[in-house]
């Protein structure tokens, strides 16, 4: 007995720097982030603590009026269900690009599968910055995709596609591409190819083997996937900001105005609480629907 | 069970040339920008000829270098402190069973749930309210918390494939438990605790956002050099600098692979 709780007091030794770090330097942070956001701006742009409103929040929906009086306002909803749908469309995009590869490695011989998962994961260990910079040159009015189209005669004008949605998509996809290959990869490597081919002994074609045996047992690395490229979309900071041209277009770039120009930090804080919340209801979703599920990743 | 791979029931057409235009889409980019980094031509995107000036001009360039200096300063000292938090930690995890141990690990891994936007917030707001002065401090102090679960996962995984007979076996033939861990453990696990070191540097020589956000004006490191030259526009300097920064991390990814299959 006397044994078991020294075992027990040096495991809690070893384990407390940890719990104090990121309890200290992250869990609390977000405890008084929380706070903050229930608190008025002070008048020099930073808080006033110790008070209380709620105001952070109603700016989230309603501007005050010169009478006081509170007028819908769309723009930051906007922003957030635009940030929404960017996340969604780059998990589409991610899974329509992505599935396919991870099939196709799955089926390789071992030895050059690994080979493949390394290639998958190299740019990701790349700056971010840099990886994002690489497709300023690329989609640029001029850049290297309008040299080519129009070297080769497809057209005559530039593309036009830097600054907009479809750039902000194209660096998000890139960026998290390996999140959506490597968990859909995972989950088919253990598969058994022994039910594909009983489902062509009861008559599947492949298009049919695929979609109603392969598919549903890929199942917990699909999910997995998509949550792990929505979630960090959701909140992305440096694509939007780089790709779309500087304008407040997704939540991370609005949280990040609050805490320069706009100096309203009560306001960031709120917005941040809410990002926060949207990800880790997505999380709780996702654990609850597939995480219990046999073979899980 | 036969090999999948060689079993011509699995060729699924239209999978090869999906494959190829993915693995085109994610080295497209970076084979552009280092080929560009070598044009010598002002304008950034137009080849005239190949020149490799703009690494000798950047290279000049004092402040980059000073950015750089500070970047390796953060990252070496938060990778040390973090690697030595997480192998601590991973070691008092190794096969335990308690309660409260599902919200240890929660607690570990948290860095890697909540958005670096939110981090980054409330960190500064954390600091701000503590009178903290912002500076290479509060970044290494940032970058520590945020690279422990980055170590601590390899070498937790590297502690979940020993054999724990070898521990018995030392303990059998009477080595104390300082020598057990000197002789048995650590040997074992050091490959483990290298490849969390080399996540945790890369992870803080890279990160953008949160040192973005606590730093102070004289704590600038390379991402945020870098940020502010792409935001004034492209350059032949920025893409001989990002070309300079692919290079270094690919170097260390390989360097990890091969790490990593030594172990095998």
């Amino acid at each position: 007995m006397a044994r078991q709780s020294g075992e027990g007091r040096r495991r809690a030794l070893l384990i407390a720097p940890s719990i104090l770090m990121i309890g200290l330097f992250m869990l609390v942070p977000v405890g008084i982030m929380a706070a903050i956001s229930f608190m008025e701006r002070g008048s020099g742009g930073g808080v006033n603590w110790g008070s209380f409103t709620t105001e952070p929040y109603l700016q989230f929906l309603f501007e005050r009026d010169l009478d006081d009086s509170l007028l819908l306002n769309t723009d930051y909803l906007q922003i957030f269900f635009r940030s929404i749908w960017l996340a969604a469309l780059t998990t589409a995009l991610t899974l329509a690009v992505g599935l396919p590869t991870a099939l196709f490695m799955a089926l390789q011989p071992e030895r050059r599968r690994n080979l493949l998962i390394f290639l998958v994961t190299i740019p990701f260990w790349t700056n971010l910055l840099v990886r994002n910079y690489a497709w300023i040159l690329l989609l640029r009015n001029n850049g290297l995709i309008d040299q080519v189209l129009m070297g080769l005669g497809l057209r005559s004008e530039p593309i036009g596609v830097l600054y907009t949605t479809f750039s902000i998509a194209v660096g998000l996809a890139y960026t998290f591409m390996p999140f959506m290959v490597l968990p859909i990869y995972a989950s088919l490597e253990k598969l058994d190819w022994r039910l594909v081919e009983a489902a062509y002994d009861l008559g599947a074609d492949r298009w049919r083997a695929l979609r109603r045996v392969v598919v549903p047992l890929a199942m917990p690395g699909i999910a997995a996937g998509c949550i792990l490229v929505f979630i960090p979309c959701l909140g992305a900071f440096v694509t939007p900001e780089l790709l779309g041209g500087g304008k407040a277009l997704m939540i991370g770039n609005l949280i990040q105005s609050q805490f320069g120009a706009a100096r309203n930090w009560p306001f960031g804080a709120a917005l941040s609480m809410a990002l926060l919340a949207a990800v880790l209801l997505a999380m709780m979703f996702y654990l609850w629907r597939y995480r219990r599920a046999p073979g899980a990743v | 069970m036969t090999d999948p791979a060689k079993n011509p029931l699995f060729r699924f057409p239209g999978l090869k040339p999906a494959a190829w235009l993915f693995f085109v889409f994610l080295y497209a980019p970076i084979v552009v920008l280092l080929a560009l980094a070598f044009n010598d031509n002002e304008q950034a995107t137009i080849w005239t000829g190949f020149s490799t000036r703009w690494f000798g001009i950047v290279l000049d360039n004092a402040d980059l270098i000073r950015a750089f200096n500070n970047s390796l300063i953060v990252a070496t000292t938060a990778t040390l402190l973090a690697t030595t938090i997480a192998t601590l930690a991973a070691l008092g995890m190794n096969r335990a069973r308690f309660r409260g141990q599902d919200g240890v690990n929660a607690l570990i891994s948290l860095p890697l749930i909540v958005p670096e936007i939110v981090t980054a917030v409330a960190t500064l707001l954390f600091f701000i309210m503590l009178g903290f002065r912002l500076g290479l401090g509060t970044v290494i102090l940032a970058h520590t918390v945020f690279c422990i679960p980055f170590a601590y996962l390899p070498i937790r995984a590297r502690l979940e494939g020993m054999d724990p007979r070898l521990e018995e076996a030392a303990q059998d033939l009477y080595a104390n438990r300082r020598q057990t861990f000197l002789r048995v453990v650590l040997p074992q696990l050091w490959p483990g605790i290298i490849s969390g070191a080399m996540l945790a540097f890369i992870i803080s020589l890279d990160d953008f956002v949160i040192t973005y956000f606590v730093a102070g004006a004289g704590a600038t490191t390379l991402p945020i050099y870098i940020f502010g030259m792409i935001r004034i526009g492209i350059s032949p300097e920025v893409n001989a600098v990002s070309a300079l920064m692919l290079a270094i991390s690919i170097v260390f990814v390989a360097a990890s692979w091969l790490v990593g299959r030594v172990r095998r």
